[in-house]
This record gives C-alpha cells, structure tokens and sequence, in this order.
C-alpha cells in the first residue's frame, strides 16, 4: 500500500463517522524506486490531507524533512516535488495494519495489499 | 465471453470463479475493451490522472491504463486474482474489497473509473444475506462522491436481460449519476460490446458506439437511460427468432458460408404486416 492510496482510504463500516484517517500500524516497510512525473505530483497536491500524510509519513519514520504544512509555490520547487512523489509513490507499506480512529477497528495488510472486506452487519 | 461460455456469475461467487480467464484469447478481448472504456473516459490528453479500477483482477485493464500513463488503484474480491495481480508486479495499488459493501474513498479523489466485466457480479446474491439492489445502490452512491466532478465511470458489462441492466441503470440514477449505455456493434453477435458510461456531476454527452462498415447506419446504437428500447437474447445466449439480430445473425452466417445474400438495406429485417 502506498501512502497516496493511505491518504484516500477511510473507513466505510456503517455508522462511522470519523473513518479518517486511517492508523498505520507497520511491521515491513519497503521503498522502491518509481519514474518521478512532476506533472501528476503537482496535480495531486491539492487533493491531499497534508496533515493526514506528514502524520503517515511519521508513523514510517519516513518523513525526512517534509515540511509540515504546504509550501506556496510548490508547482516550480523540483526538490520539494521529488520529495513529495517519494512520499506518496516509492514508500509501500508490506505489512501491518490500518486501524480506525473511531472504532478502533483493525484492517489488515498482507503482500502490501490492505483487506477491506467487511464483516456481517458492518 | 463467447455465447458458448456459461455465465461465471452462475457457477460460484467471484472469489472461486478466477484463473479459469487467464487464456490468451480472454486476455486480447480484456485488453481491446479496457483501451475501449480509457477512451470513453475522455480524459484530459497528455495528462496523468489518477483512476479507479473496480474489479480489477489480475491487472490486465491496470497495465493498460499504466501504459497510457495514469496512476490507478484496483479493487478486487479475490485474494487468488490479486496475487497474479501482485506476481505480474502492476503498477497500481491493490484493494482486497467487495464493491457492494461501498467503496472506502474519501469524496472526490478520482478522476474516472473503469470497470471490465465486473459489475454483473454485484446482480447476483450469493449469500442470503446479499440483496443486489442495496449493494448496487451503497457501490454506486460511494463511487459517486469518490469520484471528483465531472469524472466519468465507465464499465463494459455483458447484461443477461434487460431487467438487470433496468436494475443497474435505476441504482445508478438514484447514486445520482447520468449517463447511458453506449453499445458498440449492435448487429454482430459476437463483436457486440455494452458500455454503461456514467457522468458524476456533470451531464455530457454521451459518446456515439463503433460500428462496422456494413450495419444499416439507421439503426440507433446508443441508449439514454430514459428511452431505451434494447433487444436481449434469450437465456440461452440466442437471439430471439425471427427478430432483427437473428436475421442479421443468420445473413452474417450465410455470408461467411459463401452463400449468396441480399445486401442490408433499410427495409432489412422490417417488420411485415401479417398478410405479407
């Protein structure tokens, strides 16, 4: 699972109301190397809870001097930019678990793939 | 999926049903409808976007969408099709998840949604539990508001009959989406492909269905929501007798045989007044 995705995902139990963000609970991280394209870092930016990653990114002891709020003019700064698709895109956490802040709820991670089936009356 | 295949919906539920679709065959047909539904999409042109997956499998339709340079997250039930997903080594990020139960997103995040022969699953209730129309209506309510405005879903289905595509299609306008099903070669049997296309917040207009050289270019091939009049073949996978597509079958049929046959015009296959 990659922190862009992390940075989507909600809870979507019944009844919850406060599904995000998501508790990352790691026990393998890995980092991989990804084609950095400035043009869909850029564009995604805006759609992020900054917070939300730079908290992600704490909990992976990743988080390396990123600022911790959004600098203005981030669409021309490349080394901000390389280190946001970093963040987002080449950090992938193996396993663990996604826990709701709520509800306390736990989804699991194996092989980097979160498990989001819910159960009965959920 | 040639008639001759049982639906795999019928057999067992998506978890089970998986590698049997792995046959370089299935594997051409999922490619040519997954560059299909990108280009209904309408994306933006030489932009990386960011896209939905439902049902994606073992990332035949990702990798199509990696290769057009999109960023993609799939989401499928079976753990079995995301490990070939996972030892292919695709590009996009996996969700083990059953679309019915509601998609996990918070609102507005996607920029489109493709969906390759994955929604007829959701029609049928494998536990008793399950009722289609309630996971249909909690799948699409969710895609909607995880959809940014102005993005489109598009899903290529094989509908059994049209109760099920009305079932589909009503769910949808209720989820509040707009849209219809954009049929490409309505008069080959074996090349015809259905499209739902949705739109989430924005009404566009709906794109017009490929078809061959030959069909009679009269017929409509596109169908709104609201005035749609599709004919369906039977449970059997054949066309009703007598009607439009079985003759247009059967001519198709003599043609390739060799056999000498009348050219298509508008008359073909009109219906005739009882004393003709």
């Amino acid at each position: 699972m990659k922190l862009l995705t992390h940075n989507m995902l909600t809870s979507h139990v019944k009844g919850v109301t406060k599904g995000y963000p998501l508790i990352i609970k790691a026990t393998e991280v890995k980092v991989n190397e990804l084609e950095f394209n400035a043009q869909f870092v850029s564009r995604m930016i805006p759609k992020l809870e900054w917070s939300a990653l730079i908290q992600a990114a704490e909990w992976l002891g990743q988080s390396q001097d990123l600022p911790s709020a959004l600098i203005p003019d981030y669409e021309n700064d490349e080394e901000f930019l390389r280190k946001v698709h970093r963040i987002l895109l080449e950090v992938e956490v193996i396993e663990g678990c996604l826990q709701c802040p709520e509800s306390g709820r736990e989804f699991p991670i194996s092989k980097g793939v979160p498990n989001m089936l819910l159960n009965e009356g959920e | 999926m040639s008639s001759s295949c049982r639906r795999p919906e019928h057999m067992a539920p998506p978890e089970v049903v998986s590698e049997r679709f792995q046959h370089s065959r299935m594997i051409e047909i999922q490619t040519q409808m997954s560059e299909r539904a990108v280009e209904l999409l309408s994306l933006p042109e030489d932009q990386p976007c960011y896209l939905l997956d439902v049902g994606c499998g073992s990332g035949l339709s990702g990798d199509y969408l990696s290769e057009a340079g999109h960023y993609w997250v799939g989401v499928d039930i079976s753990t079995a099709m995301l490990d070939v997903a996972l030892q292919r080594d695709v590009e996009g990020d996996l969700l083990l998840g059953d679309m019915g139960e509601g998609l996990p997103f918070r609102p507005g995040m996607f920029d489109g949604c493709i969906s390759i022969s994955a929604l007829q699953w959701l029609c049928n209730a494998d536990k008793k539990t399950h009722s289609p129309p309630k996971r249909l209506y909690r799948f699409f309510s969710t895609l909607y508001s995880s959809l940014a405005r102005g993005a489109r879903a598009v899903f290529q289905i094989y509908p059994e009959n049209s109760e099920q595509l009305e079932l589909i299609t009503a769910q949808a306008m209720k989820a509040g989406f707009t849209g219809g099903m954009v049929v490409d070669y309505p008069n080959s049997s074996k090349a015809k492909k259905f499209f739902l296309c949705l739109f989430a917040g924005v009404s566009g207009v709906l794109p017009k269905g490929l078809c061959s050289e030959s069909t009679d270019r009269g017929v409509s091939n596109q169908a709104q929501f609201t005035a749609q009049r599709s004919r369906f073949k039977n449970m059997k996978g054949k066309s009703v007798k007598k009607s439009k597509d079985w003759i247009m079958e059967k001519k198709e049929r003599r043609r390739r045989q060799g056999k000498d046959v009348r050219a298509d015009t508008k008359y073909t296959a009109r219906h005739r007044k009882p004393r003709f």
